[in-house]
């Protein structure tokens, strides 16, 4: 295992928004280090913090503060739209700045405090505390305006970036901001009602467009700092192994090489240009210890999970009458098993950060998802206090939940402090491929009684898999992980149910990989639920309808996606298949329609239905429903890491084949107008395509697969 | 003595050895870091430049293949965006997590230079080598059309 992020952001207390805002008062008295932003103009006092999501520069403008990094899924605009919506602004004219690590202020209350993106839960954490960040700054405004002009603060209106007033009276929001910055930061303030938005809920174009179609973009691997080094770093075959012994003479040798190094994860080459530490990286001569791992294979991690260890920790998950009792005395049963592979994350930007370490202080820069674990982490593997640690966050080239781990940022850091120099370490695709933290095999065995009436009467569902949460966060044995039973309750109304989850360390590291869980448990769910309607001889959406008559959102979108999807109106040469779930508090139905071509799947639409309550901004909520079912495409056609002798068997885009323009499927969405509390998008399509395609593989030819991937091979076995 | 060859229009005399990839040559010693890696082995198409107005894999040509030669990059289509793919880029909002899209762009441009009116099946030939994580094929075919419509002046298509 590498080193583990620190943990102190788990346990804090979940904190409303409003306590969570008064912390943020006060600007600078907090200690918020606002990297990225001039020092010298803020000891100028040309620009100010009313509080922490609003910074305001004399000459009025206007920077909002994104707590969480933009990684594709669009924080980098509704982040702004949020507070932008109460503090009055034009959201066209403000500035960005993804937040430095500071826990206190830029927590996420949704995952139990860390800094962290990820579980899409950016808009769902932001909602209200945005929009109150947004608010103090325009109360505090208004009010430095009503004490300046000695007039009543109710004759006073902030809009578009300034304060009018009676006769005439006017001033930008820099011009009153200095003294703003110095009032108390108002706990109370009034939200608008929804019915009263002019950006939230508006179809908005992306504030990082613009950048990222001329290069200007900077991502990780666009760092360059004054005196910078670059680093290639060859770690063991085997996760986790250890170096024993190098011979560095012949890399050396070699034109640009700067200096050779040993960390705990490996041996880096440092060179003036990343080419010749790559280069003179495949000189280097390396013996390992390969550690534990040295005999894994996925076939025997895979049986390891079938066969249980004394390890094992099973936990029930909310038991609903005796479903054990009812199966074993019930005429008809329906039984199941369903196995998930190991997958890797494989973003486009491979792994890399630039550290700068100096005078016991370290500098980070790059893409993370996660800014006071790699803040923590850093400081306590290099010795320093992690205030003596910053970090700016650049945009990502993916995420996808591989950049929550920070094994590379500490790599970094390690090899600046052991040359003295800011380096910029960058993996190949091949270092990215085979040392991911990868999403754990899971093994689902279901079963379920049917009565006379074809229904289930009693359902059991035992999923082991390994927990995620256990490593990164350190969760205990015993206790349940939220990140492994997501989505393994279904909404079908079943009168008996017994939920079992068996941790099982297999042995590699595992990490979270977009929707998580929810991909795992909804196939099981609705591949099994398909099944079951096989065995009653009913429509599968019918028999899924039957089993929904007291969860009417979940019916609202399955019935609009059977209706939009020409459900039951069939189409030569292809077949139809349908998968419901809710997720990070949306709901969501998906029907595939697909024909089967040299005993594989192709893919030629997918109607989506999503609720997911009050939206942000529209156009992104679209464009993570088609990114997401990409992203579950290429993993339910072609996504398996399999081990050898503990080393991961894929390298690169040939061996881990992707989706591709030419096997993209048209995708028809439709976003159901709510009142709801707003729900995450970043990730439920993700989980819902892949039991889709296989419920359309079982309408076109019988085949039940039961295991993803489903290539031919499989989909042959099934 | 170095490589000699034009970058968007100027010449450059590079000192990186001849087998040194056009991209590292590109990003590191010229400084242009619009273009980016994906994956070293011409699989992903992230790298992808012009050379003498054909696309070509940056990252898996050497930059001895380019002397005396044109190469032109993301940073060519325009600096403030009026390039009419970029303009459909942002009509679209094509990128997410962006990384791939000067890669798509590059392509994307090769293929309207032969090609003003593309079908669906010109695009799935001339893009299938650009990967995208975050999945914004719909978005990139929807832009190319309407780009190509902007360069036959034919406006948008219906």
């Amino acid at each position: 295992m590498s080193a583990r992020p620190n943990t102190r952001g788990l346990r804090l207390s979940r904190r409303g928004f409003l306590q969570t805002s008064a912390v943020a008062g006060g600007g600078l008295a907090v200690g918020a280090n606002l990297a990225g932003l001039s020092v010298e103009a803020l000891a100028a006092g040309t620009i100010h913090t009313p509080n922490a999501w609003v910074h305001i520069a004399d000459d009025n403008t206007i920077t909002l503060i994104s707590a969480r990094s933009e990684m594709g899924q669009g924080v980098y605009t509704s982040m702004p739209m949020l507070i932008a919506e109460e503090l009055n602004v034009d959201v066209r004219t403000v500035k960005v700045l993804i937040a430095p690590p500071n826990t206190k202020l830029y927590g996420n209350a949704l995952l139990g405090g860390p800094q962290l993106t990820g579980g899409s839960t950016s808009v769902r954490d932001g909602w209200e505390k945005l929009r109150t960040g947004g608010a103090q700054v325009r109360e505090m405004l208004l009010t430095a305006a009503a004490d300046q002009w000695k007039v009543d603060r109710g004759s006073l209106k902030a809009d578009n970036g300034w304060v009018t007033g009676p006769s005439g009276k006017k001033a930008t929001y820099g011009q009153l901001a200095a003294a703003a910055s110095k009032l108390p930061v108002p706990e109370k303030v009034a939200l608008k009602e929804p019915g009263e938005f002019r950006i939230v809920g508006k179809r908005t174009k992306r504030l990082d467009t613009p950048a990222k179609v001329n290069g200007t973009a900077e991502f990780g691997i666009d760092v360059k700092l004054p005196g910078m080094v670059y680093a290639s770093l060859e770690q063991c075959p085997v996760i986790g192994g250890t170096v024993k012994g190098f011979d560095a003479a012949k890399a050396k040798s070699m034109p640009g090489v700067l200096d050779v190094v040993q960390i705990p994860d490996g041996v880096a080459v440092i060179a003036d240009t990343y080419w010749h530490a790559k280069k003179a990286r495949e000189a280097l001569v390396v013996q390992w210890d390969e550690g534990a791992g040295a005999a894994l294979t996925d076939k025997s991690m895979l049986a390891g999970m079938r066969a249980g260890s004394s390890g094992d920790k099973s936990i029930p998950l909310s038991p609903v009458g005796d479903a054990e009792g009812v199966i074993k005395g019930a005429k008809k049963v329906v039984r199941a098993e369903y196995v998930m592979p190991l997958l890797s994350h494989s973003p486009m930007e491979p792994m890399n950060f630039t550290a700068s370490y100096h005078d016991g202080k370290v500098d980070l820069i790059g893409p993370t998802q996660w800014q006071d674990g790699a803040q923590g982490t850093v400081a306590k593997a290099l010795g320093v206090k992690p205030e003596d640690v910053s970090v700016r966050t650049t945009f990502l080239g993916g995420g996808f939940g591989r950049r929550i781990d920070v094994d590379f940022i500490v790599q970094a850091a390690q090899i600046s402090k052991a040359v003295g120099k800011p380096v910029k370490l960058l993996w190949t695709r091949e270092d990215d491929m085979t040392h991911d933290f990868y999403r754990p095999q899971s093994l689902h065995q279901l079963a379920a009684a049917l009565g006379d009436d074809g229904k289930p009467t009693a359902l059991t569902f035992r999923m082991v898999s390994q927990s995620v949460t256990g490593r990164v966060f350190g969760l205990p044995l015993e206790v349940q992980d939220p990140l492994m039973t997501e989505a393994a309750m279904a909404a079908y109304e079943i009168p008996a149910t017994r939920h079992e989850m068996v941790k099982h360390d297999a042995g590699l590291r595992v990490g979270y990989w977009r929707s998580v869980s929810h991909a795992l448990n909804a196939f099981a769910n609705e591949s099994f639920i398909d099944e079951c309607a096989a065995a009653a001889g009913q429509d599968p959406y019918a028999y899924r309808m039957s089993l929904l008559t007291g969860k009417p959102r979940f019916a609202n979108v399955l019935k609009m996606a059977a209706e939009k999807s020409g459900w039951g109106t069939p189409v030569a040469g292809r077949s139809r298949g349908i998968a419901l779930m809710e997720g990070y508090d949306t709901y969501m139905a998906q029907v595939a329609e697909v024909s089967m071509q040299n005993g594989v799947p192709v893919v030629h639409k997918v109607t989506v239905v999503a609720d997911l309550g009050r939206m942000v901004n529209p156009d992104t909520v679209e464009a993570q429903i088609q990114s997401s079912i990409v992203f579950g495409l290429s993993a339910a056609l072609y996504g398996e890491i399999t081990l050898d002798k503990g080393r991961v068997q894929q390298t690169n885009f040939n061996t881990y084949p992707v989706v591709r323009m030419n096997e993209a499927p048209a995708i028809d969405i439709t976003l159901v107008p709510s009142t709801e509390k707003p729900g995450g998008i970043g990730e439920p399509a993700t989980a819902l395509i892949g039991p889709a395609v296989a419920n359309a593989i079982f309408a076109a030819n019988g085949k039940r697969v039961r295991q993803m991937p489903f290539s031919a091979d499989n989909i042959a076995r099934a | 003595m170095g490589t000699r060859f034009t970058v968007n229009g100027r010449a450059f005399d590079v000192k990186a050895e001849a087998d040194t990839p056009l991209l590292w040559v590109i990003r590191d010693e010229i400084g242009l870091t619009g273009t980016k890696f994906g994956c070293g082995v011409a699989l992903c198409g992230a790298c992808t430049v012009h050379l003498d107005g054909q696309p070509v894999r940056s990252c898996q040509t050497p930059v001895s293949a380019v002397a005396g030669r044109k190469v032109t990059t993301i940073e060519s289509l325009s600096r403030n965006n009026t390039h009419p793919l970029q303009k459909a880029w942002i009509a679209h909002d094509v990128p997410q997590c962006g990384y791939c899209q000067s890669g798509q762009l590059m392509s994307a441009a090769a293929l309207l230079e032969k090609n003003k009116n593309p079908s669906d099946a010109d695009i799935d030939a001339a893009m299938s080598g650009n990967i995208c994580r975050c999945g914004t094929y719909a978005r990139i075919k929807a832009a190319i059309k309407t780009a190509a419509a902007d360069m036959r002046g034919a406006g948008r298509p219906a």
